[in-house]
């Protein structure tokens, strides 16, 4: 049976379409699970963790009060998104323009999920993003 | 006469290429951008060239070329 974050990420790219690669690590960089090598893991930690890192000083200068609880970064050939649980914290890529409340939505539901005692659960389904077409029923 | 509307057009050609291109550039330059959200709901966004956001872009850029390396 695979490990909880093994798991967690599988169901996160089963459900996702918009997710590439993803990594589940902690505020050392330690990682606990990932969608991509070993290697390729820690890279993606440990730019991770750069970018929470000057994310946080950039929410200081902006003089803000409250912790910094996820990110997403968009650039011309794809996105960079960052939730945190507490200790636990979860890096993602994306292709160009993505779904950012449903990325972040299952983004959040992974690190719910690891939060979690494994239990028996059903499979999850696969989701894609689609676009309302007016013409359907409510 | 003949030459001189070919080279009139090639021109043209050219200089609509080129600024469809610089259009294409700065536009996706101007989408770049970082958005921070705070316990409380808050959000802090950040625009390419605003202090912070370089620093914030360049370790995203690192991220997406460490993902698809």
């Amino acid at each position: 049976m695979a490990s909880p974050p093994a798991q967690a990420l599988a169901d996160l790219t089963e459900i996702s379409t918009q997710v590439e690669a993803a990594v589940v690590f902690d505020r050392e960089g330690t990682v606990l699970g990932s969608t991509v090598d070993d290697e390729r893991a820690g890279r993606l930690a440990e730019a991770a963790l750069e970018l929470v890192r000057a994310a946080d000083e950039a929410v200081t200068r902006a003089d803000a009060m409250e912790d910094l609880v996820q990110l997403d970064v968009a650039l011309a050939d794809g996105s960079v998104f960052v939730a945190a649980d507490g200790d636990r914290l979860i890096a993602a890529t994306t292709a160009p323009e993505p779904t950012v409340g449903l990325v972040f939505y299952d983004l959040k539901s992974c690190l719910r999920g690891l939060a979690e005692e494994p239990e028996a659960k059903p499979k999850p389904r696969r989701r894609t993003a689609t676009k309302k077409t007016g013409d359907e029923k409510p | 006469m003949r030459s001189r509307s070919f080279l009139t057009g090639f021109l043209l050609a050219i200089g609509s290429a080129s600024a469809a291109l610089l259009f294409r550039r700065r536009a996706a330059r101007r989408r770049e951008r970082a958005e921070l959200y705070l316990a409380d709901g808050t959000l802090v966004s950040l625009v390419d060239g605003q202090p912070g956001a370089d620093r914030l872009l360049e370790h995203a850029r690192e991220l997406l070329t460490a993902a698809r390396a």
